[in-house]
């Protein structure tokens, strides 16, 4: 078996006084699609959110346990150094609005301080467009708004913006929910393309969704991991009770 | 049948009654200009503009060295309040809840309505006597000081609008606290933010009270700001109390002139919030 690229332990979150994950222990590999799933409030955003550092932005926000990212640990490092590693989509498309699709898409850099010579930052844009697959569509207006463009259009702006600091591993908080039947079909074929070059974690609602893309699938219930394992398996033969009725549509 | 004729009468009366009263809250606006323009405009030539003062009883003169002082106390009050009033907002916008936060807000409503002219007599207490002379300077500070509250104001309410997910954007790709406010909050409030910085030159532009006690007024042309300067509405504030009717025509000229500057910052911030608004 493949050594993992990221390891979750004995890994616990709050906010404030309540406990909002319990004890999760996972191990995400290399070039596989991991899915989260779950029913709603059971703690999916919270578990990505832990893994960039973004949980610690809220106020009373606190955890415990370990996350290593090959051997480093990630609560022991520079968060900021961390979160170019591990890139982050959201669930509502959020270029930036004061810039165009070039702007956004190089943002990671300039944002940052970076500075790129002009050829490298052309060349990163086209690499990171074409990757999301947008680049054939918005090659001609690349100067305009990335705020213009549809919200699947914008979500694919999104996954290129992070794609573009060339990350480990892409945290996907439900890329679709907000998107028409088309648009998340193009992002889920994106995804499976995507894998090749990173390792990717979605959240999703959908389990339907999870069965299509992703190679391992953790179920998440209130908190706690009841189950993760290979897809394939979860989907066919559920070892948990709860598992199974999770995805025979009994709650959620 | 009789009823509903009724309904409908009240209903156009009411709505008549609307647009009249609107209409009667601009007539005052409307005579104003147009009593200022009337008076204003035949004292207005290019000497006005470039000229000083002239003696009593001498003919001419022009408000040069008013609309110089003026520029200079604006620009001074602009150089203090827009940095300190822009950070004061953003801290505002970020700290919704802590009490410090909620101490300074109520500060700033409380500093909006204390009157110019006690403004003026802090800054002379404070500045004038502790530097020994009326100057530009001081002047500057206390416009500075009314200012400030539209500013921090304006810049909070604008910032309060952004929604929470571009600062996420930001904050995910590795960039700072400090550079995702500097680069993608403040930029993305941009418009609110001039418009707010305009509306408070505006709003001191004519502030006649609080410069009595600290810039005072100068019959020449200064340029340093230590010294006393003249400012428009100083000027028409001691022409337009003076017996001359010669100095009079002054008076409603500088009028006319900071009446028409006020009137330029307002269009350019109506334009500025239309062309530069961020749609999110
Ligand atoms: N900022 C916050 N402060 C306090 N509690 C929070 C905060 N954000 C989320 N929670 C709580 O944490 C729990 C987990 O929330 P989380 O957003 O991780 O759920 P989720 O599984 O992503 O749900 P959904 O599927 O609806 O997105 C919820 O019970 C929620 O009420
Ligand atoms: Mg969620």
């Amino acid at each position: 078996m493949e050594s993992a690229i990221l390891k979750i332990e004995n890994f616990y979150a709050y906010f404030g006084e309540t406990e909002i994950l319990k004890n999760i222990n996972l191990s995400i590999f290399p070039n596989q699609t991991t899915a989260i799933m779950g029913p709603s409030g059971c703690g999916k955003t919270t578990l990505i959110r832990c893994i960039n550092r973004m949980h610690e932005f809220v106020q009373n926000a606190r955890v415990s346990g370990k996350i290593f990212l090959y051997d480093q640990d990630i609560y022991s490092s520079n968060p900021i150094v961390i979160r170019r590693k591990i890139g982050m989509v959201f669930q509502k498309p959020n270029p930036f609005p004061t810039m165009s699709i070039y702007e956004n898409v190089i943002s990671g850099f300039t944002l940052n301080g970076i500075k790129l010579k002009k050829s490298e930052k052309d060349r990163i844009v086209e690499d990171s467009l074409k990757k999301a697959e947008l680049w054939d569509e918005v090659k001609n207006n690349i100067y305009r708004k990335g705020t213009f463009l549809s919200g699947g259009q914008q979500q694919r702006l999104c996954i290129a913006r992070a794609l573009a600091m060339n990350p480990d591993i892409l945290l996907l908080d439900e890329p679709t929910s907000a998107l028409d039947p088309k648009s998340t079909s193009a992002i889920e074929s994106l995804i499976i393309e995507l894998k090749k070059t990173v390792t990717i974690i979605i959240v999703t609602h959908n389990t339907a969704q999870a069965a299509r893309i992703s190679d391992r699938t953790a179920f998440l219930y209130l908190g706690e991991m009841i189950e993760y394992d290979i897809t394939e398996k979860m989907f066919t033969v559920p070892k948990d009770k709860r598992t199974e009725e999770y995805l025979t549509g009994k709650f959620g | 049948m009789n009823n509903i004729f009724k309904r409908t009468v009240k209903d156009k009366a009411f709505k008549y009654i609307i647009v009249l009263f609107s209409f009667i809250s601009v007539v005052p606006l409307i005579f104003i200009l147009l009593y200022i323009f009337k008076n204003g405009i035949s004292a207005i030539n290019l000497k006005f503009f470039t000229h000083l003062p002239k003696p009593v009883g001498e003919k001419g003169g022009g408000i040069s060295n008013a609309i110089i002082g003026t520029f200079m106390i604006v620009i001074i009050a602009s150089l203090v309040a827009i940095p300190i009033g822009i950070i004061v907002g953003v801290f505002l916008s970020e700290n919704k809840k802590s009490r410090f936060a909620e101490f300074v807000r109520t500060s700033t409503d409380i500093l909006l309505s204390i009157p110019s002219i006690v403004i003026g007599i802090v800054a002379y207490i404070w500045l004038v006597k502790s530097m020994g002379d009326f100057s530009a300077l001081s002047g500057g500070i206390a416009l500075a000081i009314m200012m400030l509250p539209v500013i921090i104001k304006s810049t909070e309410e604008t910032l309060k609008l952004i929604p929470d997910h571009l600062k996420e954007a930001s904050l995910a790709l590795g960039v700072p606290y400090y550079r995702t406010i500097l680069k993608v909050i403040l930029p993305a409030g941009i418009s609110g933010i001039i418009t707010g910085i305009l509306l408070g030159i505006a709003r001191i532009a004519g502030e006649t009270a609080p410069l009595l006690f600290t810039a005072f007024g100068n019959p020449f042309m200064n340029i340093n700001i230590l010294r006393p300067v003249n400012a428009l509405p100083l000027l028409i504030y001691n022409y337009a109390m003076s017996p001359y009717h010669q100095w009079h025509k002054i008076a409603w000229g500088a009028a006319l002139v900071l009446i028409i500057l006020v009137l330029i910052l307002n269009i350019i911030a109506k334009i500025v919030i239309k062309k530069w608004k961020v749609q999110f």
